[in-house]
């Protein structure tokens, strides 16, 4: 039996992921800007995980000032026109937004901060001064967000900063992992233009550990960063999941956003399994490029759900249906899946993570007809190329690194992002990027006296 | 980075930005903060005769959005004896001597303390003097502030008594409450004023309460006119700082003040002719962290426009600005709607039909109606320009214009005196229908 694949066309994908929250016009900024209080230490800067002077960049706006708003934001997160559209700022700035309280609507941050990056980039204004180079250089393995980040900030500190990125193209999941109606791929690769303007290298291509070994890395620079970010959704040991039509979600993501609008094909009835924000992306995708029924199974109920509550309002909206308590146990089909085998749940006694452990329910088995299926159930890491660098440890799937300053065991080694820290934000990721540079220059000027 | 530093009549700044002489600098410890967010200068809270404050001293006029539009305040000057002022007058500037520190004053009107009190400031170390003859409350019911200030002459008989005695520059700050501001400017220059400052706040009651009929705010069941600032009052204080500079008697260097919240305001001030700008209730609204974007707005604006030094901008519009007898009256402009943007709320109809020239017109459009000015009959007033919620939908747009007159050409050519049916013959000339 063959899949029955769709696709939709080119204007109906346009249509299907514009821009969730749109651009605002100049003059929507400058009203949406007075309406800020400009409070004295603001909540919305105490929760942004890279503390950007919210009200600072706001107040600028509103004198007409937006080269030094952007400024304010891009002190602070040097992808700050990626954040104002990817960040969940529900739960983040909008959310510690002290109109909540009063009962009005929080402030369009995210939208604000997008308003001044983009005057930045369409009006084409450089920020920084850029420092004559210190002859120091640094090296940094993997070019999503946390390097980026690192390497930017190095930069205005006079560091030579070179990323080996292994595919063809940088910016990691920022580019390839955010759902393009939330941040398109186009404006991702715009940003990192930024980056490489300001004298950031690039060499994509390279795989560390494979075109380019780590001990040649060592030699070549006086400090390393890692931040490969984690790899591949972890696989589902059960029957048939090597059938035709059965996706990593990240691999899903990144095919839609490269192709053509028009040419991703997706199934009639889709199945994505996991209940994290990464479950969300792959369901809505899929709803959009014109499946019919999208269905996620998850194997605890509603309220033990990792998702944003704002993502999963989201989905529902799409029209995703959800399966509580239900967790696949086989795939079924001969070459092609056709149909997923499921059991239901029942929640036990609360396990490490303090959440209730599902246990099956014998004699509960049901199958759902599926030929399209998606995995999200969380991504791993690297372990094999961890491992092979010299005195960095490696828990818990992730690597061991200072959360403050990304200091690793090996003193000239240091890391960040989603592969210390798991899976977060970009936000978070620009942060701990941004904290290694900062060490990484102590470290190389404590060194030199 | 465009140079934002400062002469102001000897005096430096390493920008144009001070603080108003009022509570932000009412002692050091808030003048070091504000130094250390970046202020180029301060005016000290006036110092002098022995006062003592209300509760309830202040009161603010708020906009639906916006609070804070006008300050009113009954405060009196600073309810701290000479002696600590002058003490940390001294500490602040040893601290910080590239700022511009200014001591404000206001005694009894007797040479002999003035005197006294002159030389007593010089020995803190003190940039210059500014004199408060503004104060529009309770010190003028004792003859000081704006009882100086309203009457030339007292003006220029103070400023003498100070600028006999005085070695560093002295600043006369001028009240807003009075009929014609150049006249106290004058009378200032003519005592030997280095320069003026203005405007002080205007005599004002923001408010009744409704239910118990007493005074916003009340002191006790009662209340008394004060001084009234912030953005509300800066179309005043420009024409005022434009007035001052445009005046071929006093040519003085002018630190202008009142209403004064960003860059884009100090600008303008300094257009108009200021050097050094003050401000007041921005700061008592935000605090002193204003001062960030003050100054990188500012510089942004500078470089933007390639302009090397702020002090280039100074006086830079005094000659946009003319009597109305030397306007073309000729120019002609029309308010064009664009229907696309328009959302229908037919404000600009409603005024235009009620309260000016009854030319727009409700077309059907898309299913509905739009607004359509006539523009033949627009007069170009503006009004519906100004009452239209959307940005960039209404436009001003100018129209060929037949030729040049003024009135005061217009007077010469036409009859002595001037007859309407004379003036009907010119507008028709010129397709002009006023109906
Ligand atoms: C589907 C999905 C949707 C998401 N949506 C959002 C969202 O809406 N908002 C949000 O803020 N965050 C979102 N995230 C999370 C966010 O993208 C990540 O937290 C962030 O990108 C992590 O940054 P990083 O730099 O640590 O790693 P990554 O972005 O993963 O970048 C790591 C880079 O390292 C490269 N690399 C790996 N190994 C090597 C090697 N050996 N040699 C050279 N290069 C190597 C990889 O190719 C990659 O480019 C999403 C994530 C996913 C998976
Ligand atoms: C509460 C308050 C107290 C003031 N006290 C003084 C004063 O002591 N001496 C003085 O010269 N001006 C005083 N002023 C006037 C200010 O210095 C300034 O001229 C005026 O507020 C206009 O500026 P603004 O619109 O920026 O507030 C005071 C103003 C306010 C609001
Ligand atoms: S909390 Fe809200 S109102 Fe206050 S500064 Fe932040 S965005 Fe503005
Ligand atoms: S601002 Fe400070 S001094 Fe003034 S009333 Fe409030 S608490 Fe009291
Ligand atoms: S005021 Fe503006 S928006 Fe309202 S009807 Fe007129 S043109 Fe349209």
């Amino acid at each position: 039996m063959t899949i029955s694949l769709k696709k939709i066309s080119p204007e109906e994908y346009r249509k299907n992921f514009a821009d969730m929250k749109p651009a605002l016009s100049e003059s929507a900024a400058i009203v949406e800007a007075g309406r800020c209080l400009f409070c004295y230490d603001a909540p919305c800067t105490n929760i942004c995980p890279t503390h950007i002077d919210v009200p600072g960049f706001i107040k600028k706006i509103m004198t007409g000032n937006y080269i030094g708003s952007a400024k304010t934001i891009l002190s602070e997160n040097i992808l700050g026109e990626s954040c104002g559209r990817a960040c969940p700022v529900e739960v983040l700035c909008e959310g510690a937004c002290v109109m909540n309280d009063k009962d009005e609507l929080p402030i369009k941050i995210g939208q604000l901060q997008r308003f001044s990056t983009e005057w930045r980039r369409n009006n084409k204004k450089s920020i920084f001064d850029i420092p004559e180079s210190n002859g120091k250089s640094v090296g940094l393995i993997g070019a999503g967000p946390a390097s980026l980040s690192c390497a930017a900030y190095l930069k205005l500190n006079g560091y030579d900063t070179l990323i080996y990125e292994a595919e063809e193209l940088a910016g990691g999941l920022d580019a390839f992992g955010v759902a393009e109606y939330k941040l398109t791929l186009k404006s991702v690769l715009d940003e990192i233009e930024m980056i490489k303007e300001m004298g950031v290298k690039i060499q994509t291509d390279t795989k560390v550990g494979k075109d380019i070994s780590f001990d040649e890395l060592l030699k070549k620079h006086d400090a390393l960063f890692i931040g490969i970010g984690l790899g591949r959704t972890r696989s589902l040991e059960i029957p048939g999941n090597d059938l035709n039509g059965i996706h990593d979600t990240i691999d899903f993501v990144k095919k839609y956003k490269t192709n053509p609008p028009g040419e991703t094909a997706v199934g009639k009835n889709v199945i994505v399994i996991g209940g994290g924000n990464t479950s969300v992306d792959a369901a809505t995708a899929a709803k959009r490029l014109g499946a019919d029924t999208v269905t996620v199974l998850y194997r605890r109920s509603e309220s033990e759900m990792p998702a944003f509550a704002h993502e999963y309002e989201h989905a529902k909206a799409d029209g995703v249906n959800y399966q509580w308590l239900t967790n696949p146990i086989a795939f079924m089909g001969d070459t092609d899946v056709e149909a997923v085998k499921c059991i239901r749940m029942e929640l036990g006694e609360p396990d490490d993570s303090g959440r209730r452990q599902p246990i099956s329910v014998p004699g509960t088995e049901f199958t759902i007809p599926a030929d399209m299926v998606f995995l999200a159930l969380g991504q791993v890491a690297d372990k094999e190329f961890i491992k092979s660098i010299p005195e960095v440890g490696f828990s818990n799937g992730k690597i061991v690194a200072d959360p403050k300053n990304g200091k690793t065991s090996n003193p000239r080694i240091f890391a960040g992002g989603d592969v210390v820290h798991g899976a977060k934000e970009v936000v978070n990721a620009v942060q701990a990027g941004k904290l290694a540079a900062y060490e990484i220059n102590k470290f190389l000027s404590d060194e030199e006296d | 980075m465009a140079d934002l530093s400062i002469d102001f009549c000897g005096i430096k700044s390493p920008n144009p930005f001070w603080l108003a002489s009022a509570p932000p600098s009412n002692s050091a410890y808030q003048v070091n903060r504000a130094f250390e967010a970046g202020w180029g200068g301060a005016v000290w809270k006036t110092i002098g005769a022995p006062v003592m404050n209300t509760y309830n001293r202040y009161a603010g006029l708020d906009g639906p959005e916006q609070k804070l539009i006008g300050l009113n305040n009954i405060e009196l000057i600073s309810d701290r004896n000479i002696e600590t002022n002058l003490k940390e007058i001294a500490e602040v500037k040893k601290n910080w001597p590239d700022r511009a520190v200014i001591t404000s004053l206001m005694v009894e009107s007797d040479k002999e303390v003035w005197r006294d009190i002159v030389k007593r400031t010089e020995d803190t170390g003190c940039d210059g003097i500014e004199l408060n003859y503004g104060c529009p409350h309770g010190m003028s019911e004792r003859g000081m502030g704006a009882a100086v200030g309203q009457v030339p002459e007292y003006c220029s008989m103070i400023t003498e008594w100070v600028t006999e005695v005085a070695s560093i520059p002295v600043i006369v700050k001028l009240t807003p409450n009075i009929t014609d501001i150049v006249q106290p400017a004058r009378a200032a220059v003519k005592g030997g004023a280095d320069s003026v400052s203005l405007i002080n706040t205007i005599n004002s009651i923001i408010g009744i309460d409704l239910d118990s009929f007493e005074t916003v705010p009340s002191v006790g069941g009662k209340g008394s006119h004060g001084g009234f600032a912030g953005p509300a009052v800066k179309p005043i204080a420009l024409h005022m700082v434009s007035a001052v500079s445009m005046d071929d008697q006093v040519n003085v260097p002018i630190s202008g003040i009142g209403g004064i919240s960003d860059w884009r305001d100090a600008a303008e001030f300094m257009l108009l002719g200021a050097t050094s700008v003050q401000v007041c209730t921005a700061v008592m609204h935000y605090g002193f962290r204003i001062i960030e974007d003050m100054i990188d707005g500012m510089s942004n604006w500078l470089d933007e426009k390639g302009i090397r030094s702020v002090e280039e901008i100074i006086g830079k519009s005094v000659e946009r600005i003319t009597n109305f007898g030397e306007l073309n009256l000729l120019y002609k402009t029309a308010a064009l709607i664009d229907k696309d943007k328009c959302i229908s709320c037919n404000l600009c109809y409603i005024v235009c039909e009620d309260t000016a020239h009854q030319c727009i017109d409700l077309k059907p459009f898309d299913g509905g109606v739009k607004p359509e000015v006539r523009e033949d009959d627009c007069v170009g007033c503006r009004l519906c320009f100004m009452v239209c919620p959307v940005h960039g939908c209404i436009e001003m747009v100018e129209l060929d214009s037949p030729a040049e007159k003024t009135w005061k050409e217009l007077e010469g050519e036409l009859s002595d005196p001037m007859s309407w049916e004379d003036l009907r013959e010119f507008q028709k000339k010129h397709g002009i229908e006023i109906h």
